[in-house]
């Protein structure tokens, strides 16, 4: 049982990735009514997940898996509870539905299979991450998933916005991730686990860690990167230009809660000091209210909708910064609420846009009657999101005052930033389901009308949702809500928290909010002029930043670029022989291996003769004044080295040289004859000296190391086994031969390959046309 | 280069050169020699031949593209290594046909053919070179 | 015998050296002629020098009966002659083609692929 549970898991994970290879096959047969088959694929996820309910919510940790790379320690596990859980849901749950409205809002677009493809990818690697319990598993899907969302935003690659949306967000998460992958390093070099299910059962280790600081700001970096905190919040507006099953999708609904994911994940092995509970409050208190002011001041449904989730994941990193049990549970409600209403807002603004042609919220209006279905399911997903009965978000937002009601200056600090910024999203949030249904009726681009059943299906099943697990809120907090509070805390925690209103500090806050609520939507119009004229006057963003980030790091790279490759040969060549003679002598000092000084030799005089003959022809190559004698000369010093060859014992070499030289000597005098040059050297005198250096520098470099070889012993051993079997086993008895043609015959193979594709390069060169410099083409215009 | 005296020793040299190169490889194995001599021998006979007379005689002369010689070298060369698979040795290993093979005091192997291959490539190659930058001279 | 070796090979690398830094293609492939041959002799020599025994087995014998020339050294050199004389072909008709299309033998003149005034790429995405 345990064996065949273990292996669907398993195929649970690939499912996506194999449904993302059969979708543009089903989408080319059926159309956009491929939807239907391939929302099946998340939805059987969803079903065997929820298999693990029972289990987990009774308090078990679920970790099984494969060895996939032993040596290495990297295994295929998951680990899976209370947290993971609910993700795992939520993502293949949404997932089913963001699949449908794809095939509703992409339908008829030439590639819509293409982005079937890439959503099931991503829906598959975010899955994943969720579940990963190995370190480098983690990091490979979490880079899966910054790669797929990286292909969704460019989606529509012909526009600019969107190659520059999907470049910032990929730099940014990447970067992210690379940090991340920093981190997990510094922690398995630490406590010695790579798994989380052992860095969660390692204790206080990493705590008491003198890399605890080190650890955690890398970790954090993969984490506020990947969750948009400020300030690298603003890849996710940009991330827009994505279709809107995207930015409900990952935009929203998932991916940019893996950052949150982490952090809840490492609360309990990492959590609980006091720069946890600094930095995390901080940043997410600050992300918090940026991303709120920054939400009034936008026009477009989307955007709006993208610097509240910026808002939310504030919110979410700071609950989770402090810690306590109120906190970790409202964290846990929040993070599940807000991915329902969201998700829903957002295809909203998508049937919208699709239907109205329009997704400004100034240019539309009255569309209440004509998108009945569309207004509820905006209507329900707004009251959840203002924190309103009878919603699931109503409970996040109860249960997020009692964790920061408290009387010390920081709680009040933090409490203050919550009403902020949960006024701010209520205005928003209202503004988003109110302002496009009710009011005047306005003309629209297109004219709009209540959109296919594949499009509301989405937003009202996530509304929907949105009651009745607030409804329900006994049974979901059994099953879900208290399981991942225990697995965020580490210790375990249950939540009861449900509709009915309790009298007190978070009641009165709650009302507090409403009523700022109100204030902001009422005067929404004159609070953006106003965010405008000061956003006008700051006047610089992160956003504007990264461009001037690229276009530093394209100059320095062309700078660089070009004082390497400047295009000077003789520098080039300068540059190589400097570091060969460096390379020589460094060795030999460093060392100390310089040769002792040798003997004068003692040679009979024709061997004296032949050396000053080579060493006459080497001159006479440098001083020649016309181009015939450098090349006979060139011939004198190699037909030297052939009877070298002969005095030392190496015939077969002697011959082969006679015969190169011969043919050098010939092909050199055929095509230099053609060319009408002065080989005489115009170089300047400095320029010579210096070259000299060099080469007289290398020179002396090959001598002193050859010296020292020869003074050296010597190996013989591979030279005694040719010797020994040459005609023995080979029946040769030239040595030289036998080496060539049978004991290193695969070299020789390999060399006379080289020798021909040396003739078939020389043939194809001779054969082409020689044709006029290609006038180098103009740059484009910066 | 084309005197009367040269064009018409040509020839005859380049034969000579021709049949001693096929000399060297085969003493190759037990003397001073072997394929990649013999075969730089023969291309400088070509070679000569062809400063001599011209390229197209020499082209006449060669019947195949000096290219295709090369080519039919490397195959030679690489299927005598690949007759060591029908003996379930590894690839290049030599293999020589019993001691007097058909009565004649002869070491047939496949050792000789890859060396035959050696040859043929260096000829081919080299004579190609030659020849194309002979021709350019020509034109 | 290797200490006159050695200082020769010095010699026949610093003339190769200096005839590679100069800037006229002519040059240039005279000292890559000069360097293979110094390259040759380098592997030769560290195989240690042995006068006028070839590395052949007597008739008769299956084993060399005396101290024989060191063959590895030698094998090696020989194709390196063959392969360093192809490159060396190549070299030079490349450099003859290089000529008759950039009308120029002058290193600084052959800038096509890495031009003096080159633009920067596009800063767009």
């Amino acid at each position: 049982m345990e064996q065949s549970s273990d292996a669907l898991t398993f195929f649970a994970l690939l499912l996506p990735f194999a449904a993302a290879a059969v979708a543009p096959l089903a989408t080319r047969l059926m159309g956009h009514r491929a939807a239907w088959l391939l929302a099946l694929a998340p939805a059987l996820i969803f079903l065997h997940f929820t298999t693990f309910l029972d289990e987990v919510s009774s308090g078990a940790t679920i970790t099984a898996g494969y060895a996939w790379i032993p040596a290495l320690g990297v295994d295929f596990a998951w680990l899976i509870d209370g947290l993971s859980l609910t993700f795992a849901l939520l993502i293949t749950g949404i997932g089913a539905l963001i699949v449908l409205y794809s095939g509703g809002y992409l339908k008829g677009h030439e590639h819509q299979g293409r982005f079937f493809s890439f959503i099931l990818l991503f829906m598959g690697a975010m899955l994943g991450l969720v579940v990963s319990d190995n370190f480098l598993m983690l990091f490979v899907f979490w880079e899966l998933t910054s790669i797929t969302s990286f292909l969704l935003i460019g989606f529509d690659h012909r526009r600019e916005a969107s190659r520059r949306a999907a470049i910032q967000a990929l730099a940014v998460t990447g970067l992210g991730g690379l940090s991340l992958l920093a981190g997990l390093l510094v922690v398995a070099g630490v406590t010695g686990e790579m798994s989380l299910s052992g860095l969660l059962g390692s204790g206080g280790a990493m705590r008491d860690s003198a890399l605890y600081a080190t650890a955690l700001v890398l970790l954090l970096g993969g984490a506020f990167t990947k969750s948009a905190q400020f300030p690298f919040h603003f890849w996710l507006p940009n991330a827009m230009e994505a279709p809107t099953p995207v930015s409900a999708y990952l935009h929203s609904a998932t991916m940019v809660k893996a950052g949150v994911y982490l952090v809840m994940r490492l609360n309990p092995a990492m959590g609980d000091t006091v720069m946890w509970a600094t930095i995390l409050p901080l940043f997410g208190g600050a992300t918090l209210l940026v991303g709120g002011v920054l939400a009034v001041r936008q026009t477009d449904l989307k955007l709006m909708l993208a610097y509240t989730t910026v808002a939310s994941l504030g919110l979410l990193v700071m609950l989770t910064g402090l810690g306590s049990e109120h906190a970790v549970a409202a964290a846990a409600l929040y993070l599940v609420a807000h991915s329902m209403f969201k998700g829903a807002l957002f295809m909203v603004a998508g049937v919208i846009d699709h239907e109205a042609g329009t997704r400004d919220v100034t240019k539309v209006g009255g569309l209440r009657r004509l998108m009945p279905v569309t207004a509820s399911a905006a209507m329900l997903a707004a009251i959840s999101m203002g924190g309103l009965p009878p919603m699931f978000g109503f409970l996040a937002k109860e249960e997020i005052y009692y964790a920061t009601a408290g009387a010390t200056p920081w709680l009040i600090l933090v409490t203050l930033a919550a009403l902020a910024g949960n006024a701010l999203m209520f205005a928003v949030g209202f503004a988003v389901a109110i302002k496009p249904f009710f009011g005047v009726e306005r003309e629209t681009p297109k004219h709009a009308h209540e959109g296919p059943v594949l499009l509301w299906l989405g937003p009202l099943a996530l509304a929907v949702a949105g009651v009745a697990t607030a409804l329900f809120s006994n049974v979901v907090h059994v099953l879900v809500s208290s399981p991942m509070a225990t697995a965020i805390g580490g210790i375990p925690a249950e939540i009861t928290i449900s509709v009915v209103p309790h009298i007190g500090v978070p009641l009165a806050l709650s009302l507090l909010t409403i009523v700022a609520g109100v204030a902001i939507y009422r005067s929404i119009d004159r609070l953006r002029e106003m965010i405008a004229g000061m956003l006008a006057a700051i006047g610089w963003g992160p956003d504007r930043g990264f461009d001037q980030a690229i276009r530093g790091l394209i100059r320095a790279s062309a700078a660089i670029t070009s004082a390497i490759h400047h295009g000077r040969m003789d520098v080039y060549m300068g540059v190589t022989f400097t570091a060969t003679a460096v390379a020589l002598f460094a060795p030999m000092i460093v060392y100390g291996e310089l040769p002792a000084w040798p003997a004068f030799p003692d040679l009979p005089f024709y061997e004296w003769t032949i050396i000053i003959i080579a060493l006459i022809g080497l001159a006479a190559i440098v001083i020649a004044k016309d181009r015939l004698t450098a090349i006979v000369s060139l011939g004198i010093q190699g037909f030297a080295v052939a009877v070298i060859f002969m005095l030392l014992g190496a015939p077969d070499l002697s011959f082969t040289q006679f015969m190169v030289e011969t043919l050098s000597v010939v092909i050199l005098a055929l095509v230099m004859t053609r060319l009408r040059l002065d080989p005489t050297d115009h170089r300047p005198l400095g320029e010579k000296l210096l070259d000299m250096a060099i080469a007289g520098t290398c020179g002396l470099g090959f001598t002193l190391m050859l010296l020292r070889v020869t003074q050296g012993t010597f190996d013989r051993t591979l030279s005694d086994f040719f010797e020994q079997w040459s005609y023995t086993i080979a029946h040769g008895r030239n040595i030289v031969n036998v080496i060539l043609v049978d004991f290193r015959g695969v070299d020789t193979l390999g060399e006379i390959a080289v020798v021909m594709i040396a003739g078939l390069a020389i043939l194809a060169l001779i054969r082409i046309r020689p044709r006029a410099v290609p006038e180098p083409k103009p740059g484009p215009e910066l | 280069m084309r005197t009367v005296i040269f064009g018409s020793i040509a020839p005859y040299l380049t034969s000579l050169m021709v049949l001693f190169s096929v000399f060297v490889l085969l003493r190759g194995h037990n003397e001073p020699g072997g394929g990649f001599i013999g075969g730089l021998i023969a291309a400088s006979a070509f070679a000569i031949y062809g400063i001599a007379c011209g390229v197209s005689p020499v082209r006449r002369a060669l019947r195949f593209h000096p290219m295709a010689i090369s080519g039919a070298g490397l195959l030679t060369s690489a299927l005598s290594g690949l007759v060591s698979l029908g003996y379930a040795t590894p690839f290049l290993t030599g293999l020589w046909a019993p001691e007097g093979f058909m009565g004649i005091e002869f070491a047939f192997s496949s050792v000789l053919f890859f060396d035959i291959g050696v040859y043929l490539v260096v000829v081919g190659s080299i004579t190609s070179i030659a020849l194309a930058l002979e021709e350019r001279e020509s034109d | 015998m290797e200490t006159a070796l050695s200082v020769t090979v010095g010699c026949f690398f610093a003339i190769s050296v200096y005839l590679l830094l100069s800037k006229h293609v002519i040059r240039i492939m005279l000292g890559v002629g000069v360097l293979g041959n110094a390259v040759n002799l380098l592997i030769f020599t560290n195989g240690r020098l042995l006068r006028e025994v070839p590395p052949i087995i007597a008739p008769g014998m299956s084993t060399p009966a005396m101290e024989i020339a060191n063959p590895l050294p030698q094998a090696l050199v020989l194709t390196a002659i063959v392969i360093s004389f192809s490159l060396f072909a190549f070299m030079l008709v490349l450099a003859f083609r290089a000529y008759q299309s950039l009308g120029t033998d002058d290193t600084d003149g052959m800038r096509v692929a890495e031009p003096a005034d080159e633009k920067l790429p596009p800063l767009g995405y």
